[in-house]
């Protein structure tokens, strides 16, 4: 009887602790496998992109890159007009809202009484929330006709020698694209930067003031120098956000596929509005291939940029961490 | 007059003054930057609430766009009853779909993974966070619609992989706030690791897990482009059956937007004001209740 009791305890107590692995099994298992479902996705959109826009890229191969034109009558495709459009539209809008966004991000640290702070930031992120299609819609119907009546004239009649102010076409331009962006991207930039500037330690600026600088010269000296690769992230995360969007673009830029022009009052084309407005368009084959392409550029581009600023950022903070200790 | 001993001190003070001047102005640049920052919301939320609130009336909920209008019959601004009846069906399932699966993911980072993966999901959680919306929707194209046609799931599918870094992403962080001293204390108590993860760990995050979610529903409620490809050939009759094809909200923005008339364009601003006011709304009471949250949780530790 006794041999019985001794027996049986351990035995109920290995079942319990059976059970309760189990248990932490299954929840490691489904959540684990929730996990691997995660990274599983992200190899399947790049193989169903590269799928999709096979028979292009066996087509035409990287002269897609190069090629004016977009051809459905004639299959012939390419995408350097978008290209161009992405590019001038991203970085126009990298460089107005760059210094913008530093401006609100020193604002925000250095200069702000302390009760605007929060209301001011919030108000910053909350344009961030603003959906692009709606950014479109004031942007084709409110900012447009704006652009063209009173700010586009002015920048054409006094800098008009300069190739890209040209003559004053149409409120759906280039130069409208370049603005609705940068609205896009700036509290993007600003965010980063007002995070990176308050990482700024006290000491490092107080020495500086306290050696007679100006607040500009210690914000020249300490602060811009020490959130430099940050704010370089920052930027390249922007950069991204810029190409990428598709929808507000589309609504301003235009839709001209004709060719590439340094106009910025003209209309123009971007890779991501091509693919939204070239969508109901296509048909299958080489021309839905050829949009597959255009996403695939764009899923390159992306991860590049994610790839980049990630090292950016590892790298200032392991940096920092290396300072700080 | 300054021939005497006065010069080399006016020579430094000069410098002075032009140094508090490039100060000065560059304080002011930062003003301005931010008014601008500012004003530009202001006038966005201002522009599409004066265009859009007067075109407000029980119509745009309760009727749908008169097919008609464009042979010349009847009146073209009715309302986009469709349109908010799909929005809420594909963010719905898109959120029902996000939810789970983004929770797990940051419980299995959180709580079981190794270091080493910890850092390697995070960084494809971010990757996944920067692909183009339009990318999602050109993906679930290739993925679902080229073989099965256009539906309102293949539009929540979309949505969903929007969602899915966001949850996660928020869901980690309050899980990592949660105090290690709870999980030690639970399982000094016998209780099995699953149940302290489900039953100790998990509620104390609720807060901040609605809190990531109602975000992640107020960013992709005014998504487009992953619609565009997915959920997008639409007549103008009711449907809430998700695999048919439903209009949305955002699209019927984009699309009102690109037509001549001004009845179409008032039929947009109206849209738009509405879809404004909910995400500004939502996204307001979520950091409301995350700031709450963050508190609470602070105190227990």
């Amino acid at each position: 009887m006794s041999t019985f009791d001794a027996t049986d305890k351990p035995v109920r107590r290995s079942l319990a602790g059976r059970r309760t692995r189990f248990g932490d099994l299954l929840l490691e298992g489904v959540a684990g496998a929730a996990t691997a479902g995660a990274l599983i996705l992200v190899g399947l959109i790049a193989y169903k992109i590269v799928q999709g826009a096979r028979l292009s890229v066996s087509t035409f191969g990287l002269g897609f890159l190069t090629h004016v034109g977009w051809d459905p009558v004639h299959n012939q495709f390419g995408a350097a007009v978008f290209l161009f459009g992405t590019a001038v539209t991203s970085i126009g809008a990298l460089l107005l809202a760059t210094p913008l966004a530093l401006g609100v991000a020193l604002f925000l640290t250095e200069l702000a009484p302390s009760w605007i702070r929060g209301p001011v930031t919030a108000l910053v992120e909350t344009l961030a929330a603003i959906p692009s299609v709606v950014i479109g819609l004031w942007g084709i119907l409110v900012l447009g006709p704006v652009l063209r009546e009173h700010v586009m004239p002015f920048l054409h009649s006094t800098l008009g020698f300069i190739p890209l102010f040209g003559p004053v076409t149409t409120g759906t331009s280039v130069f409208t694209a370049i603005v609705v962006l940068t609205l896009m991207i700036l509290p993007i930039i600003s965010s980063i930067s007002r995070e990176l500037f308050l990482g700024v330690p006290s000491e490092l600026k107080e020495a500086a003031l306290g050696l007679g600088t100006t607040r500009w010269e210690m914000v020249r000296g300490v602060i811009f120098p020490y959130a430099r690769g940050g704010v370089a992230a920052a930027m390249i995360l922007g950069l991204g956000r810029a190409v990428g969007e598709a929808i507000a673009v589309s609504m301003v830029i235009g839709a001209a596929t004709t060719g590439i022009h340094w106009n910025l009052f003209d209309a123009g084309n971007a890779i991501a509005a091509q693919l939204a407005n070239d969508y109901s368009n296509a048909t299958p084959g080489l021309w839905t291939s050829s949009l597959f392409y255009l996403a695939l550029i764009l899923l390159l581009f992306s991860l590049l940029v994610n790839l980049l600023a990630q090292m950016i950022v590892r790298r200032v903070a392991r940096r920092q961490g290396l300072a700080t200790r | 007059m300054s021939a005497t001993g006065l010069t080399p001190l006016s020579r430094p003070s000069d410098r002075l003054t032009r140094r508090r001047i490039v100060n000065r102005a560059m304080e002011l640049l930062a003003w301005l930057a931010a008014a601008i920052a500012v004003a530009i919301l202001v006038i966005v939320v201002w522009s599409v609430a004066k265009r859009g609130a007067s075109a407000i009336n029980l119509d745009l909920f309760t009727k749908t766009q008169n097919a008609l209008a464009q042979f010349g019959i009847g009146n073209a601004k009715q309302g986009l009853a469709n349109a908010f009846v799909g929005s809420i069906v594909i963010v719905g399932i898109a959120t029902l779909m996000a939810l789970p699966f983004g929770i797990l993911v940051a419980i299995y980072v959180n709580e079981f993974a190794p270091r080493a993966i910890r850092g390697g999901v995070s960084l494809v959680l971010d990757v996944l966070n920067g692909i183009p919306a339009i990318v999602i929707g050109i993906f679930v194209f290739g993925l679902i619609v080229a073989g099965h046609g256009q539906s309102g799931l293949a539009g929540s599918f979309a949505l969903a992989v929007l969602m899915l870094p966001l949850v996660a992403r928020a869901t980690i962080e309050v899980l990592a706030l949660v105090p290690d001293s709870l999980r030690e204390a639970s399982l000094g108590l016998g209780v099995p690791r699953w149940r302290t993860t489900l039953g100790i760990v998990l509620p104390q995050t609720i807060g901040g897990v609605v809190t990531g979610a109602v975000l992640a529903v107020a960013r992709v409620a005014g998504e487009t482009a992953p619609l565009l490809f997915t959920t997008s050939v639409v007549g103008t009759q009711m449907n809430w059956n998700p695999t048919h094809p439903l209009f949305s909200v955002p699209l019927a923005i984009f699309e009102l937007s690109e037509a001549d008339d001004p009845s179409s364009h008032a039929l947009a601003w109206a849209a738009a004001f509405v879809l404004l006011m909910f995400i500004l709304l939502t996204s307001l009471t979520a950091r409301w209740l995350a700031n709450r949250s963050r508190r609470k949780i602070g105190r227990v530790a």
